[in-house]
């Protein structure tokens, strides 16, 4: 069997820089294994702008960032393999994998790193009633036939969910000479970053209806139309409100998914919020050198923020394997997420191990205007930090300094809570 | 006299933005709640730009189409001119991140590259 230091699952953004920092952290033996043709994940399909502005300073389009990481993998001479679909970790590191050439082997790894990404979510297809016609797609899936595939899923387009794909979607099937009718949102907020809507909808002229859902689908063979209906605060739809529209598409964008089916089977502990592993300071799952990070440990807005976690994934990766890290871990503080906070990550930290500064992301519940962000050390509050607007759809984080928390030798909690202001 | 309703991208808050034009001139700017809200809808109702990007068709590649963007910004009345510049348009395989796909496109002055590395079969 043959083993590395180091066996990095997937090799999109987060895999990527998981492995250029192990690397120059001084850890040789690498491995990064990616199902696809080739490396970049979901940012070669990516080609809009906006990426980069953190991480280069510069505005990038997908394919750009991630042709930047790529140079990095291939000049620090990092193994990878494409084509290359893993089909289980166990809980000691041995991996299996498969591709064309090599059929079935298995690895064993000292480190596993999980960013395997996420997919999409298609709960909203399931729920809609009607026949099942061709003309339904995922608003991801629709991106890779535009850009990548050169194919035109349709002309007339409805668009269910306002997450950013669907956003970013709604601007390019016009860019191809499609008519986006409309883009329903069932929640009263969208789940998109703003300058999406004004960028991709508003520019276009394109509605966006809030608190809208599909009522039904028209179509035997091919979708022939839809209707759209306003729902009340519980998302039922309101009798009396329905509208139709002839459309030969429905692109569906309303969530995503961590995809942790390899986690579970290696038995990583998950957080039913997030979907993803549950991981304490150094990026680490319940599994002593299985770390995770991107979209894989929670979905992010900002491919700079997955390259800046991923980042610290590997170094702590690297850390283990040289035998940098403790192994038997001192004292833990819990991070404790209520009121608005919904989750944070990491949920555990062990002062000892954590870097000089920790950035904790979080995502708030609902849309909570004039309010505090703030940080309690058991019962004494550290900082608020007033925000004009927090939202669901825009990733929020604190900074957490090593000396401080060592300052407090009996800290057992940490609380991250919205106040009013 | 014209009055233009925005909202303003420069942070999350999105604050709805009232803008008022006379014989072409910004003479107020209403409901931003910071100075960034004040410059971003007076560029936006003056000379509002943005970045086109799309796809083209590649001939011999591992890939059958190669993405593109406008080198800088363009005037946002440009975009669609930008669009059908790259209509029809053919380029054979290897090609580069930063090839120039169409030069001055739509006579704005800025080139349209390649954003992706497509090599050839």
């Amino acid at each position: 069997m043959k083993a590395y230091d180091i066996v990095i699952i997937g090799g999109g953004p987060a895999g990527l820089a998981a492995a250029v920092s192990a690397k120059e952290k001084g850890v040789d033996s690498i491995l990064i294994l990616e199902r696809d043709k080739e490396l970049g994940g979901i940012l070669n399909q990516c080609i809009h702008n906006g990426f980069g502005l953190h991480t280069f300073k510069e505005e990038l389009t997908g394919p750009e960032y991630a042709a930047r990481f790529i140079k990095q993998v291939l000049d620090l001479g990092i193994e990878y393999k494409l084509h290359t679909m893993v089909m289980d970790i166990s809980h000691d590191k041995v991996v299996t994998a498969m591709n064309r050439e090599e059929g079935m082997f298995t690895i064993q790894a000292k480190t596993v790193i999980l960013a395997m990404g996420c997919r999409e979510r298609s709960r909203g297809a399931l729920n809609i009633p009607g026949y099942r016609p061709a003309g339904i797609y995922s608003a991801g899936t629709a991106q890779r036939l535009v850009n990548r595939e050169g194919f035109m899923p349709g002309r007339e387009v409805v668009i269910l969910g306002s997450g950013d794909i669907g956003l970013i979607m709604a601007r390019r099937m016009t860019f191809e000479g499609a008519k986006v009718k409309v883009v329903a949102e069932l929640m009263p907020y969208s789940g998109g970053l703003k300058r999406n809507i004004v960028q991709c909808l508003d520019d276009y002229g394109i509605p966006l209806k809030l608190s809208h859902t599909v009522v039904e689908i028209r179509g035997k063979e091919r979708l022939t139309g839809i209707t759209i209906a306003e729902v009340d605060s519980k998302g039922k739809p309101i009798p009396g409100t329905e509208e139709d529209y002839d459309c030969d598409t429905l692109l569906l964008s309303v969530g995503l998914i961590p995809e942790n089916e390899l986690s579970r089977g290696a038995g990583v502990e998950m957080s039913p919020i997030t979907s993803g592993p549950l991981v304490n300071e150094s990026l680490e799952t319940n599994i002593e050198g299985v770390f995770a990070c991107g979209n894989v440990l929670h979905v992010h807005d900002l491919v700079d923020f997955v390259s800046e976690e991923a980042g610290a994934a590997g170094r702590n990766a690297a850390a283990f394997v040289m035998g940098e890290r403790r192994t038997s871990q001192g004292r833990e503080i819990k991070l404790n997420p209520i009121e608005g906070v919904r989750y944070t990550v990491p949920s555990v930290i062990h002062p000892d191990q954590m870097d000089d500064k920790l950035t904790v992301r979080f995502r708030v519940g609902n849309v909570y205007k004039n309010c505090y962000i703030s940080v309690y050390f058991d019962d004494e509050r550290i900082s608020r930090r007033k925000r004009p607007v927090v939202a669901p759809g825009e990733m929020e984080e604190i900074k957490l300094e090593r000396e401080k928390l060592l300052s407090y030798p009996d800290l057992k909690t940490i609380t991250v809570k919205i106040e009013e202001a | 006299m014209e009055k233009r309703e925005l909202i303003c991208i420069g942070c999350p808050l999105g604050c709805p933005v009232t803008v008022t034009i006379e014989e072409g001139q910004v003479v107020k700017v209403e409901g931003n709640t910071c100075k960034r809200g004040d410059d971003y809808a007076r560029k936006e109702v003056t000379n509002p730009t943005r970045i086109v990007t799309s796809t083209v068709t590649v001939e011999g590649g591992k890939d059958v189409t190669v993405s593109v963007k406008t080198q800088s910004d363009v005037p946002k009345g440009k975009i669609f001119e930008c669009v059908k510049a790259l209509k029809g348009i053919v380029v054979k395989a290897p090609v580069h991140i930063g090839d120039v796909i169409v030069a001055n496109a739509a006579d704005t002055g800025v080139d349209i590259v390649a954003t992706s590395n497509v090599d050839e079969k």
